[in-house]
């Protein structure tokens, strides 16, 4: 290993071990608030995700999501951008997933119907993504603000839709979508059975592996790397900073978009309002806790399902809401971290002689 | 040349053994400074020599590795800004330290604001304000606010706002920089005015006709180092010039660099070199705007030839880096023409001016010529990723390739391609910079400050690659702060005032006396 | 449509705007961004609800409220000033923090999920129009308050100069950190109190009530310019097309989704400079390196 690289991976590996660190000690202590063994209580919470089929398929369901978002972030943050707004574009791309899912005729195969309703959710959540891009790029409006208003605007003109035209009556759902389902893990693994996991992992896997080509192999993204780092010198390399930013917030949205198909093709086969339930939020610690490298990224989204799901099987012990309370923790201990170990490390390394 | 009839023989300040290092960089190292009472001080050197970095430890900014320091006798080492400000010190920045969006009077006062009854007294303030403009012959207007000031009136500011903390040791950096000729003399009353009413200056400069003009002791300092105190009236241009720029460097004199005697090349008398060839890099008219609407490159017309060195001297902000920039396709221009090789390109954009042939050492490889945190090979392709790709994906193998010719070919140390340019030293990471840009195929080289802040070695080294880019037949425009780099390097000189070319001299015929009263504007001459 | 109703109800709506508003403003001119003022609204009506269930008294409420912003201002204080984090990440994350703390101490101490038990709040005369609650009466002055301190007093003028060009500011010995960590404290007790209206004024704590408020609040300060009276006046106005929207609950001519959208379209299109472009305080968010 080269010492650039183990330099590197330091940097990227300490900060998370710290929050680690930090959020078992904070769980430890709302345990021991509730009168309860941090010892058995962290032993229910493994085993009722990683320690049966049942547990760890959800805890799949929800990383698949998880990794959608979280490289929908990573990909912007690379770039110098914060997309604050995965949320939203998850919501937008599976809207526009499952609208064409209704509107396909039954006979449609899957085959068919399955890429269609991919291309329809990529573009959804790309649209979104978009726009707060060209804003910037041609008004100079943070995309931060734009994202988190946009996200007000859009899920509110999305629940107006449906509930104005597509809803089934008293619910806040479409009718059930027939085409374009992608099938559940226990079609083909049968302990899964119950789990809402589904193949759109396995999308979720090739999206991860696409964009880590795209990121460190292809010359667009060296070029959007080198914008994400200094903006002026990509320019000089004849980089258009405007373009890469434009261009890297429509792919970001794009990606979270997509993370919208498992819920409304892979698990309830229909759209309903809220169904992002705060997905695209937790996308950002996943991008963060995975240094928004996508192996990072995906090994970052299992540990918050593991945490989500692992707060349903403390239930009876100890409230699940113990699990949100550590997904801040986790954050906040990263995020002050990060500056503080990179400081520390390069102190500790001596500059290169001349 | 005035004595110092004021000076005591108490040190106002005394610094002894100064260290001070940033990552790699070590900014001083064992740097000293004797200032007495009532004198005017001038710490000189060249850029990079540490004198900024001396006088932010003095000021409180920043703590020294080691070494001590006394002002006024008292032992002051490591303290903080406001205890340098009670103590008397007031330091103007060279970048103003001013807050735009509010008003002279409340820049003035801010941290020692005047109040009544717990409230901000603006009406105090301005004021207050009032008299010390009155008093001290700084005018300004207290209600403006600083974001409407010109450069001129924003260094007034600054003046009061330490002379409002009762500044009696009054530093400033580089105050002429961004001054017109009679701003600079409006200066020199202010400040000798203050002298002679007890206070003591200390004022670092790069410019000798300053030094000579305002000082009564000098202090040169050059790489980190304190080499030569002087006394002002006992010593002459020559005498600092030397050792600012250091005896054990021999200076490049014009025949060591075969400048005099190449008569491939054809004439030195500004004329184009060689009559039988097409300039490669022709502007036409050139005229560029800068951030506040102002035309820093004001219609501006030359040509080079091949095999020659344009070169461009002037005081910083004089528009060098907007004419650098707008050739480079990194700045809009208003109007004017550009043609590489024959080739009109004012309208097309950095990768194309690239793939006409042009190749551009940016002055600020920090923020421009380097990706900090990308490998040494990856740095080598910036501004060729285009080249060094295969449908879309980068071919790594010829990529690693590319790197090690090129880290022999110019010697880059550590030479390991995988080491992030962050961890190289500065004429290391200089050395990138020129492999990338010299180490291609171009025919026009914008080289813009190529050897600010590297060592000694590798200012050699440079200045040898840009003499063998000459001798391959380049075309090469030449923008340096050091007047001597110009001198030694360039076929023709070109001095930048306000915008224009004030002057286009053969080099042969040109000295330091002779740019200086064109660089600061007191010479005119239509140019060229 | 009654005017007086339409005026009281508008006003009742605005409160928690104005609160957070205010806190916003001195944060971010202090060059903290502050996209927690949900999750520190969040908190205040959860530890006010505390406070005034075990005390019985809702002064020691606004005690507990003011207490509870002030802890969460300080968290994300150290967090971006003093360890550099990311001021967006901070802001979220405290944002996430604030939902599961007040949820799992809502099981804790109220053993629900949903609400805590009923307590006592401030005025209830109907004749007063909500007028006899004192928190009306702060929250309508905290613009003006703010705007005082903010251009008359020492204080005020180091916060904007600190927001404008922190190394000017310490250059003339004015502590950066010091001026931040007092405005991001501050902020997180205006904030709270926010929260704390909504809580007493509903009489209990219910899961995530403040739903949106603080990115409402976020909208004001915006639209605000920054500004403490202009970001005041885009709370009322927000205020008024949500109390419009409510009266005309029935009436289908706009469906409610296109008023919520107001404040959050007004932000963009004023980010975006159609109308005047708004321009953040130069610092904002560069605390990192």
């Amino acid at each position: 290993m080269s010492s650039r690289t183990r330099e590197q991976l330091e940097e990227a590996l300490f900060p998370p071990l710290v929050a680690l660190l930090v959020a078992l000690i904070c769980g430890d202590l709302l345990i021991m608030s509730y009168g309860q063994s941090p010892a058995t209580v962290y032993r229910l919470l493994l085993e009722g995700t990683w320690g049966n089929a049942y547990g760890f398929g959800q805890v799949l369901y929800k990383a698949t999501t998880l990794t959608f978002t979280g490289l929908a972030v990573s990909l912007g943050i690379r770039a110098g951008l914060f997309n604050v707004g995965a949320e939203s574009q998850l919501a937008a791309g599976g809207f526009l997933a499952g609208v064409v899912g209704l509107g396909l005729s039954p006979a449609v195969p899957g085959l068919i119907a399955v890429p269609l309703c991919l291309i329809a959710a990529a573009l959804g959540g790309g649209a979104v993504g978009a726009l707060p891009g060209w804003l910037k790029v041609r008004f100079g409006a943070h995309e931060v603000i734009v994202t988190i208003m946009l996200n007000f605007i859009v899920l509110a003109l999305l629940n107006w839709i449906v509930a104005a035209h597509l809803h089934v009556p008293e619910t806040l759902h479409t009718p059930e979508i027939r085409t374009g389902s992608v099938p559940r893990l226990e079609s083909v693994i049968s302990a899964f059975h119950g789990s809402a996991a589904n193949f759109t992992i396995l999308i979720a896997l090739t999206t991860a592996a696409f964009v880590w080509f795209y990121l460190f192999r292809s010359r667009r993204g060296f070029e959007l790397r080198a914008v994400g780092l200094q903006p002026d010198a990509a320019e000089y390399g004849g980089v258009s900073v405007g373009g890469v930013w434009f261009r890297a917030m429509t792919v970001s949205g794009m990606i979270a978009g997509l993370g919208g198909v498992n819920y409304v093709l892979g698990y309830k086969h229909y759209y309903e309002e809220g169904f992002a339930g705060g997905s695209g939020f937790l996308g950002i610690a996943v991008a963060l806790v995975g240094r928004n490298h996508p192996v990072g990224v995906v090994l970052a989204a299992l540990f918050f399902a593991t945490l989500s799901q692992g707060g349903l099987a403390i239930h009876a012990f100890v409230p699940k809401q113990m699990v949100e309370v550590l997904q801040g923790v986790v954050i906040l201990a990263v995020a002050m971290s990060v500056p503080e170990v990179r400081a520390v490390l390069r102190r500790a390394r001596k500059p290169v002689a001349a | 040349m005035t004595g110092s009839p004021m000076a005591t023989d108490k040190y106002a300040i005394l610094m002894k053994g100064i260290d001070k290092s940033f990552g790699p960089v070590r900014a001083n190292r064992g740097a000293s400074l004797e200032v007495r009472e009532g004198e005017i001080h001038a710490l000189v050197g060249e850029n990079g020599a540490g004198k900024s970095t001396l006088m932010k430890i003095l000021g409180g900014l920043q703590p020294p590795d080691s070494g001590t320091m006394e002002v006024n006798g008292k032992d002051v080492t490591g303290w903080n800004t406001r205890d340098a400000i009670d103590a008397g010190i007031g330091v103007v920045h060279q970048h103003f330290m001013l807050v735009p969006t509010l008003t002279v009077a409340e820049n003035v006062v801010l941290g020692m604001e005047p109040t009544r009854s717990g409230r901000f007294d603006y009406n105090k303030a301005v004021e207050e304000v009032t008299k010390l403009s009155r008093d001290t012959g700084l005018a300004v207007s207290p209600d403006t606010k600083v974001a409407d000031l010109s450069v001129g009136e924003a260094q007034r500011v600054e003046i009061l706002k330490t002379l409002f903390r009762g500044a009696r040791i009054l530093v400033l950096d580089e105050p002429t920089a961004v001054l017109s000729p009679p701003e600079v003399r409006e200066l020199w009353v202010v400040l000798r005015g203050l002298r002679d009413a007890g206070g003591t200056i200390v004022l670092i400069t790069h410019r000798l006709d300053e030094v000579i003009d305002i000082s009564d002791t000098i202090t040169v300092m050059r790489a980190g180092q304190t080499v030569d105190r002087l006394a002002t009236a006992g010593t002459s241009p020559a005498e600092i010039a030397k050792a600012m720029v250091g005896r054990d460097v021999a200076l490049t004199t014009r025949e060591e660099a075969g400048i005099l005697t190449t008569p491939a090349h054809g004439g030195l008398n500004g004329e184009p070199p060689s009559e039988q060839h097409e300039s490669l890099l022709s502007v036409t008219d050139l005229t560029v705007l800068g951030s506040r609407k102002t035309r820093e490159v004001d219609c501006v017309s030359f040509s080079i030839r091949p095999g020659e060195i344009l070169g461009i001297a002037g005081v910083e902000g004089n528009g060098q880096t907007e004419l650098i920039e707008a050739l480079a396709g990194l700045r809009p221009i208003l109007s004017g023409n550009i043609r590489i090789n024959g080739k009109d390109v004012t309208f097309n954009d950095v990768r194309e001016r690239r793939d006409a042939g042009l190749s551009h050492i940016p002055e600020d490889r920090h923020r421009r010529g380097l990706i900090l945190d990308y490998s040494i090979a990856d740095n080598l392709v910036l501004g060729l990723q285009t080249e060094f790709a295969k449908n879309g994906f980068l071919d790594s193998d010829r990529i690693s390739a590319n790197a090690q010719t090129q880290i022999k070919a110019f010697d880059i140390r550590p030479p390991s391609a995988e080491t992030a340019a962050r961890n190289l030293s500065g004429g290391n990471q200089q050395k990138v910079v020129i492999a990338r840009e010299m180490g291609r195929e171009f025919t026009v080289l914008l080289a813009s400050q190529p050897t600010r802040g590297v060592d000694v070695g590798a200012i050699e080294f440079i200045h040898s690659q840009l003499r063998e880019a000459r001798a391959a037949g380049k075309a090469i425009l030449l923008v340096s702060a050091e007047l001597n780099e110009v001198l030694a390097l360039s076929d023709r000189v070109a001095v930048m005032y306000r915008g224009k070319f004030a002057a286009v001299v053969p080099a042969s015929e040109a000295s330091e006396e002779s740019l200086g009263e064109y660089m600061i504007g007191t010479r005119k001459e239509s140019a060229a | 449509m009654n005017p007086i109703s339409f005026l009281t109800q508008t006003l009742r709506i605005a409160i928690p705007y104005l609160f957070a508003a205010s806190g916003g403003v001195i944060a971010e001119r202090s060059g903290i961004i502050s996209l927690e003022l949900e999750g520190l609204m969040l908190t205040g009506a959860f530890s006010a609800t505390l406070g005034t269930h075990y005390s019985g008294s809702p002064w020691i409420g606004v005690l507990a409220g003011i207490g509870g912003g002030l802890i969460f201002g300080l968290i994300h204080a150290v967090a971006t000033i003093r360890y550099r984090a990311d001021q967006v990440v901070v802001g979220i994350a405290i944002n996430l923090l604030a939902i599961g703390v007040t949820r799992f101490f809502l099981k804790l101490a109220f053993a629900s999920s949903s609400n805590s038990p009923r307590v006592a709040g401030f005025g209830g005369n109907a004749a007063a129009h909500g007028f006899d609650n004192p928190l009306v009466w702060m929250g309508l002055l905290a613009a003006p308050v703010l705007a005082f301190f903010l251009y008359r007093t020492p204080f005020g003028l180091r916060v904007r100069a600190v927001g404008e060009h922190p190394d000017a500011a310490a250059s003339v010995g004015v502590s950066v950190e010091k001026v931040r960590y007092i405005a991001v404290a501050v902020s997180g007790m205006l904030a709270a109190l926010g929260g704390v209206f909504l809580a007493l004024d509903q009489h209990q704590f219910t899961d995530q009530m403040t739903s949106g408020r603080g990115f409402i609040a976020i909208a004001a300060v915006i639209f605000g310019r920054w500004d403490p009276m202009k970001a005041a006046l885009a709370c009322l106005f927000f205020a008024a097309a949500e109390t419009l929207q409510i009266q005309l609950q029935g009436n289908q001519l706009i469906p409610s989704q296109f008023i919520e959208m107001i404040p959050y379209a007004l932000t963009i299109i004023a980010l975006a400079g159609v109308v005047g472009r708004a321009i953040p305080p130069a610092a904002l968010g560069k605390t990192g390196e």
